[in-house]
Order: structure tokens, then sequence, then C-alpha cells
């Protein structure tokens, strides 16, 4: 059951690589492992705590408003975020910048509340965040390990290959953009293949 | 003339420098998702120009007057959003009835505005330091900022709609389509974006 849950939230139903959506902060905060899991990790606390409060609020909340809700609820968590980080992961914080308020408008957060919490049950709904967010969080790391070898020849500051001079285009935009672009092809010619066989 | 020159290097700094969606990675979903045909990318850019102007306008001025005043800079993420969300639903009402034919033409991509980085990202820039004059930004330049922005905005889409509909017709493969070849198209064209950053004649 936890099996296939995750299954579906990192491969099937993968945010970004499968379904490309929550792409601007995922090839802005990639540059480097650190930045790509803090990132993920904070947007996987902010899907999980709102599916769980849209859901527990879905006989509530009226049909007609129910998108500005869902942006209080998701905003308030967003802050909480920001809070929780600048007391206690100052040096993350200025790392990920105006990415970390930005949280409020990926549209994952946004598109699960309207899809799932606002259907499902409050149990259902948590493990859909986390799910998720999970998801989320694994193809932000692919990313962020691809970028941050090429471009700066480190992993988690640690040094990688000797002798290898990094390409420092891979951690500027133009790098985010070819990651993504490889990445999502790898991942599309897996599938087709599984298909085939 | 000091002040003319900021706005100037703050144009040149939000079209070509930091270019939204090239160089700072916002509003990229408008960007991939209405790229396919110039027209709708016109009116798509349009928009966003619209309510970033707006947007930068009364965030601004709530940021100064009233966050800053009692000291609750913490509320800035859940007020700015709500201020956008309610800006683009009064934008949307005051078209259709003031100007229906400008409504037709941007009515569509209004409501998906709301939740576009581009715009919550101009007004979130607009509150930290300006680095073109090492100070806050007075009100005259975050409107600029905000029309700069959007015009930069609106440049990258209207290039990768023009882009996208020759790739239509060009020969891909068959794993690239879609969007892992306009993603490297767009890196392609944030590598020549990123020749302007050496354009610091204002620093």
């Amino acid at each position: 059951m936890i099996k296939d849950e995750l299954r579906r939230g990192i491969i099937h139903e993968n945010p970004i690589l499968v379904l490309a959506l929550g792409l601007c902060p995922s090839l802005a905060v990639s540059t480097s492992l650190q930045n790509g899991f803090g990132m993920g990790m904070a947007a996987t606390f902010v899907l999980a705590c709102s599916n769980v409060i849209i859901s527990s609020m879905r006989r509530i909340i009226p049909d007609k408003v129910r998108i500005p809700c869902f942006i209080v609820v998701i905003a308030a968590f967003v802050t909480m975020v920001q809070l929780i980080m600048k007391a206690y992961l100052p040096a993350l914080d200025k790392q990920l910048g105006i990415f970390v308020p930005l949280i409020v408008v990926n549209c994952i957060i946004l598109g699960r509340a309207e899809a799932f919490a606002s259907k499902n049950s409050i149990s259902k709904s948590l493990v859909d965040g986390i799910v998720i967010g999970l998801g989320f969080t694994f193809s932000l790391c692919i990313l962020s390990i691809i970028r941050e070898i090429l471009g700066s020849n480190k992993l988690l500051g640690l040094k990688f290959f000797p002798g290898y001079e990094p390409m420092t285009i891979f951690i500027l935009a133009p790098g985010g953009f070819f990651t993504i672009a490889f990445v999502m092809a790898v991942v599309r010619y897996l599938g087709n293949r599984r298909k085939g066989a | 003339m000091e002040s003319f020159a900021s706005l100037i290097g703050i144009s040149v700094s939000a079209i070509f420098i930091s270019n939204f969606v090239l160089s700072r990675f916002l509003g990229l979903c408008p960007f991939l998702g209405v790229s396919k045909k110039i027209s709708s990318a016109v009116g798509m850019g349009m928009a966003v120009i619209f309510v970033m102007v707006i947007a930068s306008g009364f965030t601004w001025i709530i940021n100064r007057f009233v966050l800053l005043r009692f000291d609750v800079e913490f509320l800035r993420t859940i007020v700015f959003i709500l201020v956008i969300a309610a800006l683009v639903q009064l934008v949307e009402m005051a078209l259709q009835k003031y100007s229906p034919a400008l409504y037709e033409a941007l009515g569509i991509f209004l409501p998906l505005i709301t939740t576009n980085c581009a715009v919550l990202g101009v007004a979130l820039i607009n509150t930290e330091i300006n680095p073109i004059t090492g100070l806050q930004f007075t009100f005259f330049e975050t409107i600029v900022n905000g029309t700069m922005s959007g015009v930069g905005f609106m440049l990258a889409l209207v290039l990768m709609a023009g882009l996208r509909e020759k790739l239509e017709l060009s020969n891909t493969p068959e794993i690239l389509e879609g969007l892992p070849i306009s993603f490297i198209t767009a890196g392609l064209m944030a590598l020549a974006f990123l020749g302007f950053a050496g354009l610091n004649f204002f620093a």
C-alpha cells in the first residue's frame, strides 16, 4: 500500500518530470544538492499541512470562493516555513531568496488542493501530500546532483572528480533548461521502452 | 539626471540582464503553456504587463504604508498574494464592463495570472534593495521595474512562440517532442541572454 503510493508519487505522477508542474522553483534552486533538498522539504511540509487543513475544511468552504481560501491556507503555511527557516537555517534562506515566499504560487500545491484534498478524506490527503512532496524532492535532487557535479565539480561541498574542469554554465540559467530537457527525455525514453516491452 | 540614469539602468536590467523568464526562472508555466502561437503569446504578454504594473504599484503602497508602518512584515506573503488575487478579479470585472474588446483579447489569460509567480515575484523584488541605486525602490522606480519586467517577460514569450511555430514543422526525435525540445530551445535563448550580463555600464 505504502509502496504503491510512493511509486505513484515518485514515478507515475512525478510532479516535475511527468506532469511538468512547479517548474520555476525546480529550475531556480537546483544549483546545488543542499538547496534542492531544502526547497523540496519546505514544499513537502507546506503541501502535507495544507492538504490536511483543506481536506478537513472541504465541507465548509463554499465552492465559489474555494481558490482564494486554498491560497490563504497555503500562504499561512508558507509564512511559517519562512519564519522557521529564517530562525534555524539562515544560510539556506539566503540561498533560496524569493523562492521561499514563492512556494505560495507553486502550481503543485494548489493543484493537489484542487484535485485531491478538496475531494478526499484527511488521512488520504495527508498521504497524498507527503507522497507528491517526496516526488518533487526526488526530482529536485536528481536535477541538482547533475547540475552541481557538472557545474561546480562538487557534491554537498566535497570535490567530486579530481582533475575535471567544471562547466560553470550548468549552474547558470541555461544549464537548468538543458538539464531538465535531458532528464525529461530520459524519463520518457524509459517510459516508452517499458510500454513497448 | 541621476534618477533618469537609474531608471534606464532598471529597464535594461529588467528586460535583458535579469530577464524574468530566462535568467530568474519566474513565470515558466505560462512561458511553456501559452507559447504555441504568436497571437496568444502577445495577448498573454499584454495581460501580464498590465497586471504587473498595477500589482507593483499597489503592493508598494501597502508595503510602505501598512506593513512597514505597523511592523508586520512577516505577513508580506499572505497580504501580497491576496492583493494580487483581488486585483486580478477587479481588473477582470472592470475590463468586462468598460472595455469589452480588451476583455475579449485578454480575458482568458487573466485568471491564470493570479498564480503566475512572475507577478508575486516582481512585488517581492520591489521590496528588496534596488541594486542600481543601492536604496529602497521609490514608487516611480517600482512602476518602471514592474512595466519593464513585464516587457522582458513578453519579449521572451513572443520569441519563444515564434521559434515554436517553426519547431512544429521540423522533425524532432520522438523522445524530445513537446516539452524537452522547448526546454532546449529556452536554454539556447538563455545562453544568448547571458551575453547581456556584460552590460553593466551604469554600475
